[in-house]
């Protein structure tokens, strides 16, 4: 609309440029170019950016289920046996007088992965439907969801961590659960997620095209 | 307008390769997920077992989520929820047991709380003060499905496929006893008891006990059970005896059981036989009692001391207790009789019994005890009401043969069966007292008395001449008698004078004799010698040797 929509893009320059040698080329068109100096891809935007967004958003999202459903660690203490899910733990921490830490593993299992689907996912649907809405502030929730992506590996920090320290036979034991493994997944999967997404299809708007 | 935009300097052409791999591939990764997410659920799905729903008197220790079921400390279960029941008595827990515990949910599983618990027989659950509670569980043989179960109490002391027989007992009542109490084979404990139950008529109580193998082989069918708790003391000559089992045992109850002594039936007792349980060691080893006999006594007499629990004795041996003393009123003879119910065990006379049965079978009788029991009283058979201890006057029933008993009728249809009774011994006595007494008092003491005091006071007086006048004459009387006797005494003595001469005399007297019987052969030879004189050639008279007696004869016949 502004200035941006005046000031010419690579794509409208018939130029691409290799992400990894920085080189200008000319855009052949062609699907399957490569660089001719350092021979890595070439490609004007990360190729099936939606289509691996989405398979990875979607996988991350069947992932956190199991997560959120499995125990994720088992504390054994002078022989009393207790199983933790994620949500029965802040549960059980909120109780028995811990609301702070309650809140921030509230925020950094629940609410923050939460969070990465509905940005993505809203990214996602805005970028593909070449809606001009809030440009800017969609290109700063796609940094935001890139920063605290690694944040929400805290749980699983929390059980590798404990499952480490806290080996005393019948007094106190900590075992990890399979929910852990399926929640590192998801972490790691929506990271990915967030790096496929190519935040430049956000500034791609149907009305540059036209 | 964008072909303009387009530079077309010496731009390096990007290099066309052959295409890689589709991109669409990458949608292989939502379908993994998928895939595993699937497998997650069909696990789950497939590893879930049944719910069961536990109804427990209270939640005690039960943490939904948390509080697991194990059998043989293996678990098998988890708790998910635990509810009020709508009717607000029990609290229902749901279970969600293994898929391998399957077969817990079959009619006859039980299903406990194990606390921890102190008793008298020792610790268990210890682990539980720690661990929290858990459900225990046993499982049964049954297959039926079952998903609805009421919680024990108390843990069951018997699980499932314990190798054991189980034997039920019959008791009048539980004593002490209780679940886990010890049953104790020669002092060794061998099992316990299982479970304990009032009988259906409120008559009794039947206790379930269990034998642990290999032990279980030493009940047999024959075996006795009495009741070991307490203490029994007993006084005899040979000072105080104290018997206990363990101290366990007298303070928390037990069960101990043995052959009787002598020869038994010792096959082994089979699963869920019933044996009674008796009071102590002595009843239990007495003859076995049988079926028990209801039996009624009239007495036309005052039964002090007699007492329910008194023994009813047949000939000496006890069969039988008094259970019963009640005064009638009988209008003819407007007195009050007692009737004295009593149950007596017939076996209990052992050989005596079954003889007499054989005898009345043989006989043809079929009411065996009434017909047998009329030819008893025949017989003189009565009760009698005894005197058993002279200082506390208690009595007891015996029943004797009185031969000298009035006949009385008898009706062997009656029920209770009547026995006729007897005065007893005691009362006998009294009346033959009476008796005496009466007889005594007929007697004229005083008339006698009266007499008597005469004939003393005569003989005072004889004596008194007897003493005066008598004895004097007679001491010298036997004075005069001892002299002569010394005298006599002198005379025959061996070596008196007398006695010498005598035997000099009688030898004389030989002599003379001897000479007078040669003389006389002699003459019967030579009867011319009394004419002629003796011959000179003739041999003196002593010279020749004494002839044969033979000789003597024949020569003295021949003139």
């Amino acid at each position: 609309m502004s200035d941006a929509g005046n000031l010419p893009r690579a794509g409208d320059l018939g130029l691409i440029g290799c992400h990894v040698c920085r080189l200008v080329c000319r855009d052949v068109e062609a699907e399957d170019a490569a660089c001719p100096r350092c021979g890595s891809p070439l490609h004007k935007r990360k190729s099936n950016s939606y289509m691996r967004t989405w398979a990875l958003l979607i996988a991350a999202f069947i992932f956190y289920v199991p997560a959120n459903v499995l125990p994720i660690m088992r504390t054994v203490s002078l022989g009393d046996v207790d199983d933790n899910t994620i949500m029965s733990g802040i549960i059980e921490l909120w109780v028995k007088g811990s609301p702070d830490l309650a809140v921030i593993v509230f925020t950094a299992s629940i609410i923050v992965p939460m969070l990465k689907f509905v940005a993505l996912g809203l990214l996602l649907v805005s970028s593909q439907q070449g809606s001009r809405w809030a440009l800017r502030q969609r290109s700063k929730l796609y940094r935001l969801v890139e920063f605290i992506g690694y944040w929400s590996m805290l749980d699983v920090f929390v059980v590798a961590l404990l499952t480490a320290l806290v080996q005393f036979g019948f007094f106190s034991q900590v075992e990890p659960l399979p929910g852990v493994v399926f929640f590192g997944l998801t972490v790691v999967i929506t990271m990915i997620a967030s790096m496929t997404f190519d935040p430049r299809l956000i500034w791609d708007g149907r009305d540059f095209d036209d | 307008m964008t072909d303009d935009k387009k530079i077309t300097g010496d731009l390096p052409e990007p290099v066309v390769r052959k295409p890689r791999i589709n991109a669409s591939l990458v949608w292989l990764v939502p379908v993994i997920a998928a895939l595993v997410g699937l497998s997650l659920v069909i696990h789950a799905w497939s590893a879930a077992g049944p719910t069961i729903s536990i109804s427990f008197q209270s939640a005690e220790g039960l943490d939904p989520g948390k509080t697991v079921v194990k059998y043989k400390n293996v678990v098998i279960g988890k708790v998910s929820t635990v509810r009020l029941s709508e009717d607000r008595s029990h609290v229902v827990a749901k279970v969600a047991l293994e898929k391998s515990a399957r077969s817990f949910a079959t009619a006859d599983s039980r299903f406990w709380v194990v606390r921890p618990r102190i008793g008298l027989g020792g610790v268990s659950g210890i682990d539980t003060l720690l661990s929290g509670a858990f459900i225990g569980a046993d499982v049964g043989q049954s297959q039926e499905p079952k998903d609805d179960f009421v919680g024990l109490e108390t843990p069951p002391t018997v699980t499932h496929g314990a190798p054991g027989k189980t034997f039920d007992l019959h008791a009048d009542d539980l004593g002490s006893l209780d679940i886990g109490s010890p049953i104790y084979f020669r002092r060794i404990q061998v099992g316990r008891v299982s479970s304990y139950h009032l009988n259906e008529d409120g008559k009794g109580v039947t206790l379930q006990i269990f034998i642990d193998a290999p032990n279980d082989k030493y009940v047999t069918t024959s075996s006795r059970f009495w009741n070991a708790s307490g203490v029994d003391v007993s006084i005899g000559a040979d000072g105080l005896k104290v018997n206990t089992q363990s101290l366990a045992t007298v303070l928390a109850g037990g069960v101990a059981f043995q052959d009787p002594p002598g020869p038994h039936d010792a096959t082994q007792a089979q699963e869920n036989d019933a044996f009674t349980l008796f009071n102590d060691k002595g009843t239990a080893m007495a003859p076995p009692d049988g079926e028990p006999r209801y039996i009624r006594m009239r007495f036309n007499q005052s039964l002090r001391g007699l007492a329910v629990d008194a023994p009813v004795e047949f000939l000496g041996v006890p069969f039988g207790r008094v259970v019963s003393i009640n005064l009638d009123f009988d209008e003819k003879t407007q007195t009050f009789p007692t009737i004295v119910g009593a149950v007596v065990y017939p076996d209990r006379l052992g050989k005596a019994h079954d003889k007499l049965v054989a005898l009345a079978k043989a006989r043809g009788d079929d009411e065996q005890m009434s017909q047998m029991m009329g030819r008893l009283v025949e017989r003189g058979l009565r009760a009698q009401a005894r005197s058993g201890n002279l200082l506390t006057g208690q009595l007891y029933i015996a029943m004797d043969f009185l031969p000298k008993a009035p006949k009385v009728e008898f009706d062997g249809r009656s029920k209770p069966l009547e026995i006729p009774t007897a005065p007893g011994d005691f009362d006998k006595i009294q009346q033959q007292i009476a008796d005496i007494v009466g007889k005594l008092q007929k007697v004229p003491f005083d008339s006698i008395g009266n007499n008597l005091n005469d004939t003393l006071a005569e003989l005072h007086k004889t004596l008194q001449q007897v003493n005066g006048s008598v004895l004097p004459e007679v001491k010298t009387t036997l004075q005069g008698a001892q002299k002569t006797l010394g005298n006599a005494n002198n005379a025959f003595a061996p070596d008196s004078p007398l006695q010498q001469n005598l035997g000099g005399s009688l030898q004389e007297l030989q002599r003379a004799a001897r000479s007078l019987r040669v003389l006389t052969d002699y003459l019967g030879d030579h009867p011319d010698a009394l004419l002629r004189g003796r011959r000179a050639d003739d041999k003196p008279l002593q010279a020749p040797p004494p002839p044969p007696p033979q000789d003597a004869p024949s020569q003295g016949s021949k003139p």
